[in-house]
């Protein structure tokens, strides 16, 4: 039984909380739709966007117009005849020196670059990362040391060594040439990438996988790579998009027979004789930058998720 | 026979003495505790032990064979660690087998120690769930019965229950225990939760700066400690330690300290000789406080701790702080002057200078 003196405290407490029961604010507080926060933070937002969003605006408006009507002058302006003959003429027919076969014969070397490039570079590096971060050998500091510093080398000092290295080994102006550079290139900033996704792993983790009689391989492919997938789209990202954005190489280790995609949009796009077909140019342009584009909207969640999953520990 | 052996152990990080020259023998069906504060270097005894870390000089024996440069899944041990380790992309199946299946065990092998193991850990309806889906408890059961499946004759834990909540923890801990008794198998346990050492092994070694400092059953480690160090890290509330001085009494020595002197009749060891300079320590329960001017001694209350069952009283004594435990209910408050028993064949003393037990 509660004691008396105790009951009459707690009804004392209720009366006490009943009196505030019904004065001032109550609930959540109130948000206005038009603070000074919010104008601030919309207004910057929405002009940023306006500023990146207005030449990708342009570009497509000007590549679905017909060239009397751009000589007309309103750039902004939407088209008053839809036509979607330049983006045929830039994909099928335009010429670069001797070709006319379009933008289309850049694309497909630009994807036999891509491909091979990208998977090899990946996986190599992801090895790499994965021996640096969970296979400490003598040395393995240095060597991760020296393959960093590879990242703040300017890629114009070595354009000429590795020319000379590539006419030795017999791959300049090939294929296979660009892609062994891209591989080499991208292997620092992706060991980098990889070593740390790897060192966030817990390390107890590699340990029982030991204990569980799991070799260096084994460890790799059933283990780490299963949960490597996040920073595998990170890397595929990157890759594909520096690969695929890349001129100074492929102008430099290429022949204009299999020259990548931007650098026959650079041809179409310099060309000086005839008339300038600034729809046909649009549209190249715009066409070259689809893959990276597609391939961002596709991941770009998975994007920032492994990016920052590897940020937390380096 | 010896089940784990562990000679001159020594492992150097560049300059740093991790381990040096550490001796061990592991009884067939032992269970050891290596307890200690963190970085003394018990994990990394684990480890070596489990051949996850190159040592640097020694040997290590595992049922008489020399395991030193084995790896780690020849050696015969199975281990579980403090944040479980599952692999996170498989079952609560996948983690058991996988180990069985890099061994190339046959199918139908793999099955029967894997019902056999989830039997005895009772995660029969957790095999087809992933890690994620399931408690801080549940997982660390799979931890230990991934371990289990190895059917091995070595377990060792690293610090196990660690990232477990109080009431999880002392669930398991009982498990374990029972684990033990029904394995028999010889398991090593790395802990710095000196109940978990105290409650589960038949011997506790605590480490300190890479050194085992007394390996003994946990009755002797709490009643006689081999010095002040294993004095206060076992022991919860701690144990008290009294500064003072040896003289020369009527039939046995006295520890003096200010203006008190209690007799050391009955002491459990060797009775120093007079005018060495020593520590006295007193657990908690075995001070008895009295009403004032009925105890030998004299002290002041200084503030009253209650624990529910029991209650921590803090003294003045000699004017050094001295705890006590008293019943619930003793009533006594701040300023209160008391009296006191010592029970001295429960004591410890300690030589100032080496720090060792006398």
């Amino acid at each position: 039984m509660a004691d008396p003196s105790t009951l009459a405290a707690a009804v004392a407490a209720d009366t006490a909380i009943e009196a505030h029961a019904h004065a001032g604010p109550r609930g959540a507080r109130p948000r206005l739709a038009f603070s000074r926060r919010n104008v601030f933070l919309y207004g910057t937002l929405i002009v940023v966007a306006l500023y990146y969003l207005l030449p990708l605006y342009i570009m497509v408006v000007t590549s679905l117009k017909g060239m009397p009507e751009i000589r007309m002058g309103n750039i902004f302006a939407p088209p008053v005849e839809i036509t979607f003959e330049p983006w045929v003429k830039a994909w099928a027919t335009a010429c670069t020196g001797l070709n006319c076969d379009g933008l289309s014969r850049g694309f497909w070397n630009s994807v036999r670059i891509t491909v091979p490039s990208v998977v090899l570079s990946i996986a190599i590096a992801s090895v790499n990362g994965y021996a640096l971060s969970n296979w400490r050998f003598r040395g393995s500091e240095t060597f991760f040391t020296i393959l960093i510093f590879g990242a703040f080398i300017p890629y114009q000092v070595m354009l000429y060594p590795v020319v000379i290295i590539l006419r030795e080994i017999g791959l300049y102006g090939t294929l296979w040439g660009l892609i062994v550079v891209h591989t080499i290139f991208g292997m620092p900033i992706l060991t980098l990438l990889f070593r740390n996704y790897f060192a966030s792993i817990p390390e107890e983790l590699f340990k029982a996988a030991r204990v569980d009689g799991a070799g260096f391989w084994g460890i790799y492919f059933k283990i780490m790579l299963p949960m490597a997938l996040p920073i595998f789209v990170v890397a595929i990202i990157l890759q594909v998009t520096g690969i695929w954005n890349d001129f100074l190489f492929g102008v430099v280790y290429t022949r204009p027979d299999t020259y990548p995609m931007t650098v026959q949009l650079n041809n179409i796009v310099n060309s000086v004789q005839g008339v300038k077909e600034y729809n046909v140019n649009m549209a190249a342009t715009i066409l070259t930058g689809l893959v990276p584009l597609a391939i961002y909207f596709i991941s770009g969640k998975l994007f920032v998720r492994g990016i920052a999953a590897g940020a937390v520990k380096g | 026979m010896s089940s784990i052996v562990v000679k001159d152990l020594t492992l150097t990080y560049g300059s740093v003495n991790v381990l040096n020259k550490l001796n061990i023998d592991v009884a067939e069906g032992e269970f050891i505790v290596l307890l200690g504060p963190s970085g003394c270097g018990k994990s990394t005894l684990l480890n070596c032990i489990a051949g996850l870390l190159d040592i640097t000089d020694g040997q290590i024996f595992i049922k008489d064979k020399n395991v030193t440069w084995e790896e780690p899944k020849d050696r015969g041990i199975g281990m579980v660690f403090q944040s479980y380790a599952l692999y996170p992309q498989m079952s609560v199946r996948g983690n058991l087998s996988f180990g069985l299946k890099n061994a190339g065990l046959p199918k139908p092998e793999i099955e029967t120690r894997i019902a056999r193991a989830a039997k005895i850990l009772q995660i029969e309806p957790l095999l087809d769930r992933k890690p994620a889906a399931l408690s801080g408890g549940q997982r660390q059961r799979v931890a230990i019965a991934r371990a289990l499946v190895r059917d091995v004759d070595v377990f060792l834990f690293d610090e196990p229950l660690s990232n477990l909540d109080a009431k999880l923890r002392s669930e398991l801990r009982v498990e374990i225990k029972r684990l033990h008794q029904n394995l028999e198998n010889t398991m090593v346990y790395v802990t710095h939760d000196q109940i978990e050492a105290l409650t589960l092994a038949d011997r506790i070694a605590v480490m300190r700066g890479g050194i085992i400092q007394q390996l003994a059953d946990p009755k002797t480690i709490y009643n006689k400690p081999a010095n002040l160090f294993v004095a206060g890290f076992i022991g919860s509330p701690a144990m008290t330690m009294l500064k003072g001085r040896i003289e020369p009494g009527g039939d046995v020595p006295v520890f003096r300290s200010g203006d008190a002197a209690v007799p050391l009749a009955g002491y459990d060891g060797h009775a120093p000789a007079p005018g060495r300079e020593v520590i006295l320590g007193v657990r908690p329960e075995h001070v008895t406080v009295r009403p004032a001017g009925v105890g030998a001694h004299a002290a002041r209350v200084d503030l009253d701790e209650p624990m529910g069952s029991d209650s921590l009283v803090w003294l003045t004594f000699a004017g050094q702080p001295l705890s006590a435990r008293a019943a619930a209910d003793h009533g006594w408050r701040h300023g209160d002057a008391v009296g006191l028993d010592f029970d001295v064949s429960k004591a410890s003393i300690f030589d100032q200078a080496s720090e060792q037990r006398l």
